[in-house]
């Protein structure tokens, strides 16, 4: 069995799998090594689905609208998956003067690169979602987002990838790159030693150790962010749904479900950073947030509650990027809790960027060597 | 588990059997041809399968099911059941009313 190829991908998220992929198209080779044995165990298959570009960094901005104006939208049919990409809008809600001016801010960043994002009153807040409580008194209303099936999408790249040839290898857990003549060659895990011209470390937060053996390092931390998901409802609406302080956000799947996460505030300060058990605390904790916007909600069954991590960089946008004092390598991760709906894009200008062809979007905020000291 | 891995590199062919129609899943209906045509698809764990067609995601939580797929796809795969990782159990483990999981911290 080969153990060489053009390209070796590390980390089978939504990102390697879909840089697979898109590499594969172009006719290269491709190996993708996982430490875990199941694909995309990770942040991939844990995620709330979201497919947002409001409320995003305008660093990202660009990238993310690429993916919804020419990836999302025939995804299912490109990947013959449904990946249950629905685009319904989002909503983005608020309760206090406070919030609508944080959402007004946003709104106007995003209004600067060219989205339509506009300010809704409470009253079109409920045209749009009947169900919302009357505490709500605004909301920023982007009518081009939606959310989607973040299992089916990454494994339906997987399933293409693997079609057109990738090899994957699960179980194999990276321990180190070596560099061959200044430029990275091997690739070391814990059973062999595989073989590329190019290596792509999309390891998530653990990119920060492999990435240790040639001297790079990336700013981030490892936070633990929580979902539930309750049992099938009869169709209620389809919108993305937000609010301007985060205390929770979440959809109504394709299936019937209700997928929500939220954060508790308490993440950084976990004492066990070994483990992602759900903690006691934050699905109640989000339950009663979206009871305060979705009083109707009060009365279903959650089913299930998961919990998993994110690659929080430092100043909030991902690292995208090539390494010229290592020729070869590329590093995408410090995705910050929100790299599924921007997945398909960044896995498609990774493809690029290796097949060196140049990026359908300019990639320069997201150098790996940008990060510098207060002062 | 080292054996099935490599089915992700060396595809299985796929053949249709004649009670492919079986439902095997019942709270969200998906046959035993589903099931070993997303084998051949790459799914060789069970969290796979289960993220793929969702057997075992619906109201049982796959109490009733779990058994049969594992059967199912360690025959496709050519291994033993007990070779396959049982789906991790998640909580709750009984369906809970949002209000009274909220409730957690009422004084
Ligand atoms: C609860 C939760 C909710 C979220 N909600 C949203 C949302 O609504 N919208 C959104 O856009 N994003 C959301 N995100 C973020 C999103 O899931 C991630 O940004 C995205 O999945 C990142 O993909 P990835 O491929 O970079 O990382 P991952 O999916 O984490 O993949 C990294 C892979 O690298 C592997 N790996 C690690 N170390 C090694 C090693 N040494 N050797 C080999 N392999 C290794 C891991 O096993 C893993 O499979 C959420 C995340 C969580 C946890």
């Amino acid at each position: 069995m080969a153990k060489t190829a053009d390209v070796i991908i590390i980390g089978s998220g939504i990102i390697g799998c879909a840089t697979a992929y898109y590499l594969a198209k172009k006719g290269r080779t491709v190996i993708v090594l996982d430490q875990n044995d199941t694909v995309g165990n990770g942040g991939s298959a844990r995620n709330g689905g979201g497919v947002r570009q409001s409320g995003r960094d305008k660093r990202e901005l660009p990238l993310m609208m690429f993916g919804i104006k020419y990836l999302w939208q025939n995804l299912s049919e490109e990947l013959g998956t449904d990946v249950e990409y629905m685009q319904k809008g989002n909503l983005r809600l608020g309760k206090t003067e406070e919030h609508l001016r944080i959402l007004s801010r946003l709104a106007e960043n995003a209004r600067a690169c060219g989205l339509d994002v506009s300010m809704v009153s409470g009253a079109e807040a409920r045209e749009i979602c009947p169900y919302l409580s009357d505490e709500v008194i605004g909301a920023s209303w982007c009518p081009t987002d939606g959310h989607a099936n973040p299992l089916t999408t990454t494994l339906g790249y997987y399933k293409n990838a693997r079609r057109l040839g990738v090899q994957f290898y699960t179980g194999e857990s990276v321990t180190a790159l070596r560099k061959y003549q200044g430029k990275i060659r091997y690739v070391v895990t814990q059973n062999q030693v595989f073989e590329a011209q190019q290596v792509l470390v999309a390891a998530g937060y653990e990119s920060r150790e492999i990435l240790k053996s040639v001297g790079i390092d990336i700013p981030m931390s490892k936070l633990l962010l929580e979902t539930l998901v309750t049992e099938a409802q009869p169709p209620m609406f389809y919108q993305m749904l937000g609010t301007a302080t985060a205390d929770f956000y979440g959809h109504q799947s394709k299936h019937g479900s209700f997928v929500f996460g939220g954060s508790s505030g308490l993440e950084a300060v976990r004492r066990d950073f070994a483990s992602d058990a759900s903690t006691n605390l934050t699905a109640s904790y989000i339950s009663r947030a979206i009871i305060r916007y979705f009083p109707v909600l009060s009365d279903v069954k959650i089913v299930r509650t998961w919990a998993g991590w994110i690659d929080e960089c430092v100043d909030g946008v991902p690292v995208l990027s090539d390494t010229p004092e290592v020729p070869g390598l590329v590093i995408a991760c410090g995705f910050t809790g929100h790299g599924f709906g921007i997945g398909p894009a960044a896995g498609y200008v990774l493809a690029q960027l290796l097949a060196e062809e140049t990026p359908s979007v300019d990639l320069s905020a997201f150098r790996y060597d940008r990060f510098r000291a207060k002062f | 588990m080292k054996e099935h891995e490599n089915l992700r590199v060396k595809p299985i062919q796929w053949h249709s059997e004649p009670d492919d129609d079986l439902i095997i899943c019942r709270c969200e209906e998906i046959t035993k041809g589903e099931i070993r045509k997303a084998v051949c698809d790459g799914m060789v764990t069970i969290k796979e399968i289960r993220r793929y067609l969702r057997t075992g995601m619906g109201l049982c939580q796959g109490q009733t099911c779990g058994k049969l797929v594992k059967g199912i796809v360690a025959k496709e795969l050519g291994v033993k059941p007990d070779d396959l990782e049982p789906a991790t159990g998640r909580a709750p483990v009984r369906p809970v009313e949002m209000q009274v999981l909220g409730k957690e911290s009422e004084e």
